[in-house]
């Protein structure tokens, strides 16, 4: 909806953003050719998991925290896992992470290819929804199905379910899935690398608006691999990095005055968490087919249009494949499927790389395992800032474009970030006013 | 006639087994005869969609939730294009941007009742929809964050936002049968896609969706696992929690953690015995009812009753 003001200025309003996960809106006001002011409008309704996680037992948030979000469960419960381990002070085995990372594989495989087909590729190829995408691009859509069905039934494998898989638990897995069942989807999971590859190529030909931001990139980076269900440290594009235990001494989240929002600073900045931050500090870590497949696609090492991360999470999406079939390949059976735990008073430090982001949890439990203390920080809540950076950056760049082009520009802006707002516990009803 | 589930509370009681066994018709005006293709479940192949006239209006809302019962209809892949063509997606924000006016033949609920502003939208659901379907825990028994029913929520915002005076919320979180009369209620924490696909194929057909309300033991014994608080010790909530699910936990060995919510006949005084002997404490065993369906009124009793001091 769009209206003029009385003093000649303008106003593009989205009540409720379409394709993205949660519910949220948008608010942009033109004064002059000017972008005066820019809304993010958050309305999901806050849950409080962390009020009423304290009182719990350190065992329950993978089950409690996975329903934060029903796009990313593993994401939560990796994060959770090892805050728990870190507290109780146990080490898990190879085996162990090695599932875990496969179990991330299917979420990184469901989630980047819902949002890549059914969420963002409408907005290149102009249309309202996949559905009508259908008509035209039948064999795409088809494709796209067959990706995304390819990471549900891997968590279904591992996991025992698609949406809150069942079977993690503070020091692993409940039961290791069945190399015969492993195997089982490997020709699916082969067709799927493939289909993973072309998509890389294909989405490159789109055409992608020109734009450069000159974001802070923030992610997890591990020595052995491009990072997933964990990180050994934590590195910046400052050249910032510290331990994964040390992020809440760098992330700031805070409730600004005259806005409904927790927002979070690194070092006192804004920043950007996700595929185009994880790709930018890890390039090196991907597979050499990868990388192939990036360049290819025209991308360099680093990305810093926020459009082309369609093309990075297609990338992301083929290495998630690779790295099932490697992963699978060198499976045995026979590996116990978890460590004891016991509970141990003291306060941990979790994070992993969830689709969208970046996400940690930190807890305090006593010495009787009874949760004390919570925070969850995801992706989103961290993205607010450079999400707006962007709007305001499109508006203005595109301010000439009619309303209904200028708003389609600006909802794909917030749409290139895979933005989650039910994950976004307290990150609501955010109105931005600057003069 | 469409019978409703009558919920005048949080306390109130959810749809019993009799009405989940209520037929699910389509909206008045609009014949089964009309839909063309066969059943979802049934179709083999995605059909083109036909003619929009003929097909039922679909809404998919979303209230206080994750997301994942919404989900589950996108995580149909073999069967969503099929969906699309038997049903006119008309409001479904999550998947198109494009948005046909009410009023909707049938409107699928996800979500618990958190604030005023939500409380007011869901009257305005109903009287656009011809049948109301809740999806999942969170609409049917007010989700995990109905926890807050039993807590301080004015210490939670504290706990959570800096200025907690910029928030409207409810102090608690209720499903939607408390608010507005329901049609079906579907269970499950996620809900599970083919009994999804089921409801939606049941409502096309005019006739009643084939949705067990017995128990996830029921699942265990058909699938022969092992029992695992008989066989391990370990505490399962399997006996009072509604099938569903196919009786994961049990299968991965673990005990069920209720995500479908109380089963037809609950017998929850008995389970929470047996947990007793099973050596939990009993701040543990009210722990255990107290998740995803807290709010459900068999769970809701049976942990106020272990807090008081009934479980031994």
């Amino acid at each position: 909806m769009t209206h003029t003001l009385k003093d000649g200025g303008q106003v593009l309003n989205v009540g409720m953003l379409a394709r993205v996960e949660g519910e949220g809106g948008m608010h942009i006001e033109i004064k002059d050719r000017t972008v005066v002011d820019v809304q993010l409008n958050i309305f999901e309704p806050p849950r409080f998991y962390e009020g009423f996680l304290r009182g719990r037992h350190y065992t329950e948030p993978p089950d409690i925290t996975a329903r934060i979000c029903g796009i990313c469960p593993v994401a939560y419960q990796s994060a959770s896992t090892e805050a728990m381990e870190v507290i109780c002070g146990v080490q898990t085995t190879d085996a162990i992470q090695t599932m875990r990372r496969l179990l991330y594989c299917g979420e990184w495989i469901e989630s980047h290819a819902l949002h890549i087909f059914m969420l963002h590729a409408p907005d290149f190829l102009g249309y309202e929804s996949v559905l009508e995408m259908a008509e035209i691009h039948g064999d795409v859509v088809q494709m796209a199905l067959r990706l995304k069905k390819c990471g549900n039934d891997l968590m279904e494998t591992v996991g025992g379910r698609a949406i809150h898989p069942v079977n993690v638990r503070v020091g692993g897995f409940y039961r290791m899935p069945a190399l015969a069942d492993l195997m089982a989807l490997r020709p699916a999971l082969e067709r799927g690398l493939e289909d993973a590859l072309a998509a890389v190529q294909l989405v490159s030909t789109f055409d992608f608006p020109d734009m450069e931001q000159d974001y802070t990139y923030v992610s997890l980076r591990h020595p052995d691999h491009y990072p997933l269900e964990r990180g050994a440290e934590v590195v910046a594009s400052t050249g910032v990095r510290f331990p994964v235990a040390e992020i809440p001494l760098h992330v700031e989240e805070f409730h600004v005055a005259h806005s409904n929002a927790l927002h979070a600073r690194f070092d006192g900045e804004p920043f950007f968490v996700g595929p185009l931050a994880r790709y930018t500090l890890n390039f090196d870590q991907l597979s050499p087919r990868c990388q192939e497949a990036a360049l290819s696609a025209g991308l360099t090492e680093t990305c810093r249009n926020p459009f082309k991360s369609i093309i990075v999470r297609c990338v992301e999406l083929a290495y998630a494949f690779e790295e099932a079939l490697r992963i699978i390949d060198g499976w045995t059976d026979g590996h116990a499927p978890s460590v004891p735990t016991w509970p141990r008073a003291g306060e941990g430090v979790g994070a992993s790389e969830a689709p969208r982001g970046t996400i940690w949890h930190r807890y305090r439990v006593n010495d009787k395992g009874v949760i004390e203390d919570a925070q969850i920080v995801p992706p989103t809540s961290q993205n607010q800032s450079s999400i707006e950076m962007d709007l305001r950056t499109a508006a203005q760049q595109w301010v000439d474009l009619d309303d209904h082009a200028l708003t389609h520009r600006c909802e794909a802006a917030i749409r290139n970030y895979d933005p989650c707002i039910s994950c976004a516990t307290h990150f609501l009803d955010l109105r931005v006013q600057r003069s | 006639m469409t019978d409703h589930a009558h919920h005048h509370g949080p306390a109130a009681q959810t749809a019993s087994g009799m009405e989940q066994a209520a037929a699910i018709e389509p909206a008045s005006g609009l014949e089964p005869a009309a839909v063309p293709g066969p059943a979802l479940a049934e179709a083999a192949a995605p059909e083109p969609a036909p003619a929009s006239a003929a097909r039922p209006k679909l809404a998919v809302w979303k209230f206080a939730s994750c997301d994942g019962c919404q989900l589950s209809l996108l995580n149909c892949e073999d069967e969503l294009l099929s969906i699309a063509g038997a049903v006119h997606i008309a409001y479904f924000p999550e998947a198109t941007r494009a948005v046909v006016e009410g009023p909707y033949d049938l409107s699928l609920v996800e979500g618990s009742i958190t604030t005023p502003e939500d409380m007011r939208r869901i009257h305005e659901i109903r009287a656009q929809s011809g049948t109301l379907v809740t999806i999942g825990a969170c609409a049917t028994a007010g989700g995990i964050q109905a926890l807050r029913n039993w807590a301080d929520v004015d210490e939670f915002r504290s706990i959570v936002y800096a200025h907690p005076e910029y928030l409207s919320t409810l102090d608690t979180s209720t499903p939607i049968a408390s608010h507005v009369d329901v049609d079906y209620e579907l269970r499950g924490c996620p809900v599970d896609k083919r009994q999804l696909i089921e409801v939606l194929a049941a409502y096309l057909n005019g006739r009643k969706p084939r949705i067990p309300s017995y128990s996830v033991c029921v699942e265990c014994k058909r699938k022969g696992n092992i029992c695992v608080p008989i066989a391990n010790g370990t505490p399962c909530l399997g006996p009072v929690t509604q099938a569903g699910c196919g009786a994961l936990c049990p299968t991965y060995g673990r005990g069920c953690y209720g995500c479908f919510g109380p089963q037809d006949t609950t017998n929850t005084a008995s389970l929470t015995t047996q947990l007793v002997e099973l050596g939990m404490a009993d701040a543990d065993i009210v722990r255990v009812y107290r998740t995803f369906n807290a709010g459900a009124p068999e769970f809701e009793a049976a942990g106020n009753a272990v807090e008081a001091g009934g479980a031994r």
